[in-house]
């Protein structure tokens, strides 16, 4: 079974850290990626750049600075885009919402990327239920 | 989470992080900088009690707000046995006093407390030094001693600086409305602005560890404006360019503390993270088609950050960002730093032609006779560029700066032999 796990945190504290603080964590953090990694657990991991870089497109003309803040809806998926800016992401978030017009794209810059570790990665899709 | 609660830097950045949004509205209800103060002093020492043993707060603003405001209103009850009852309008918002900690603290609320808690640091009636001190006392919650090493200046100076400054706000006359839109963009451009001053402080002082933590706090209250104010480009193009500019510092300095120019800068120890972050914002800003000062400056230093290498720099790109920077503030100061983008796209000589009528707005400013003898010095004309460096380290105002020319100076004496 695959699974995400998704990290919240207060971004206004981890985001003043210092660089010895947030290297503390970091390196707590690798012990547990490195065993997973050995153990073919890990797949891709992401750190995303605060939310004061965040861009979210309601519809495919309505675009709002800032992270996706309602409660109504709940996070369902996502993906990950190689682009060359922000103007890029939106024209695939814009070809998103035309196909799934109720959906909201929260357009969030990746600050780190470490990518698919397991030996035995999938190579097609995969339905994991 | 109880494991982290247990740990002084987990609540040291909690309380840090809750700070200009308790001290803020702390201070719309009681209208005094030292009462709210207070207040947040004692919410926090009651969290440091609370915390470790009930487990943090859901929401540790709205618990400090809650405590902290209680915490005041009996201290005036106690006080009052025995004295007079204040009148009604010191203490505003009597009637919620009762509402329940859980209460979901507007979002609107929060926006405009912490501009008004910063537009008061910046009250045009104070200099500049003090409005950065006072920032940094009342909405970093820096102590004294910490900015006063910031400032190179005693415990005792830095004190006096703050408490004159406290004592000149406290008898100017404070907005406490909530601004129309057209004050709020005003104090918006004053903050903006004391922040930016912040990070020069930091940024121009050199090689000095204990002045970084000015640039950091620029920073941080630059991300605090901005995720009050999502939607404002020149916010964005702030903090965009504070980033940029801070990538940069690991490679700014040599191991003796002289200053790199950035085009001899090794790039590879600039601040990815930081650049990212940088970059994303500037990208984000343009979209708005609003810009501004601080947008087209960190552009400039985002084209800088793009160029893998100094020789594969987009001059042309950077030269058409100074031309809009000079047409919306024309200053001699754009000017000659537009002439050194013109000296690298069309030489020394027509580059010297822009600057030559600056000299009579610029006599004192140590970076137009740096840039000009420099230039001076790429066309052989040595007498004259030495000339020039002599005047630039009569009018440095850092060891950096003189140390700086003083290499060039070191390399015609070189030459001369």
């Amino acid at each position: 079974m695959l699974y995400t796990l998704l990290c919240y945190n207060k971004e206004d504290v981890v985001w003043s850290w210092s660089k010895e603080e947030d290297d503390a964590v970091m390196d707590r953090l690798n012990v547990v990626h490195e065993r997973l990694v050995k153990e073919g657990k890990l797949g891709p991991a992401l750190r995303l750049l605060p939310t004061t870089a965040a861009t979210t497109l309601r519809a495919p003309n309505m675009v709002i600075d800032g992270p996706f803040a309602e409660t109504k809806e709940q996070l369902l998926g996502f993906y990950v885009i190689d682009v060359p800016d922000l103007d890029g992401a939106l024209a695939v978030a814009r070809e998103l919402s035309a196909a799934n017009p109720t959906s909201v794209y929260e357009i969030r810059p990746v600050a780190l990327y470490a990518p698919e570790a397991r030996p035995n990665a999938p190579k097609e899709r995969v339905k994991s239920y | 989470m109880s494991e982290l609660i247990h740990d002084p830097a987990w609540m040291h950045g909690a309380l840090t992080a809750a700070r200009p949004q308790a001290v803020s509205a702390l201070l719309r209800y009681f209208r005094d900088m030292d009462t709210a103060e207070e207040a947040y002093q004692e919410a926090c020492l009651r969290a440091l009690d609370s915390w470790p043993r009930n487990g943090p707060p859901r929401d540790p603003t709205a618990w400090l707000i809650f405590v902290g405001r209680n915490a005041a209103l009996d201290r005036v009850r106690k006080h009052n046995r025995d004295t007079e009852l204040p009148p009604d309008n010191m203490i505003s918002d009597l009637d919620d006093v009762e509402t329940p900690m859980a209460e979901r603290l507007d979002g609107s609320h929060y926006r405009d407390d912490v501009l008004r808690l910063l537009f008061i640091c910046c009250h045009p009636e104070l200099p500049v030094t003090q409005q950065i001190a006072l920032a940094l006392r009342i909405v970093s919650g820096l102590s004294v001693a910490q900015i006063a090493r910031a400032f190179l200046i005693s415990d005792a100076a830095m004190e006096q600086r703050i408490t004159r400054a406290k004592a000149r706000i406290a008898k100017a006359d404070v907005p406490f409305d909530p601004p129309g839109p057209a004050e709020r963009a005003e104090r918006l451009a004053a903050v903006a602005a004391m922040i930016y001053l912040l990070f020069n402080e930091g940024y121009s002082a050199g090689n000095e560890p204990e002045r970084a933590p000015l640039c950091d706090e620029a920073i941080r209250l630059g991300r605090l404006l901005l995720r009050l104010f999502q939607t404002e480009p020149e916010i964005m193009g702030l903090i965009a360019l504070m980033l940029l500019q801070q990538s940069r510092l690991p490679a700014r300095f040599d191991s003796a503390g002289e200053a790199i120019l950035l085009e001899n800068q090794n790039r590879s120890l600039w601040d990815a993270k930081l650049i990212g972050e940088g970059l994303a914002l500037i990208d984000k800003a343009m979209r708005h088609n609003r810009p501004g000062p601080y947008q087209v400056q960190a552009a400039i230093a985002a084209t800088h950050a793009r160029a893998a290498t100094a020789s594969q720099t987009d001059w042309a790109g950077i030269d058409a960002l100074y031309a809009a920077l000079e047409r919306m503030q024309p200053s001699p100061v754009i000017t000659l730093n537009r002439a050194v983008v013109t000296a690298k796209l069309r030489g020394p000589e027509a580059a010297l032609a822009m600057i030559a009528p600056l000299e009579a707005a610029l006599s004192g400013y140590f970076h137009y006779f740096g840039a000009r003898g420099a230039l001076l010095l790429q066309l052989g004309r040595s007498a004259e560029a030495r000339a020039d460096f002599d005047r630039a380290i009569a009018l440095a105002g850092t060891p950096a700066q003189a140390a700086h020319i003083r290499q060039h100076l070191d390399r015609l004496m070189q030459d001369a032999r």
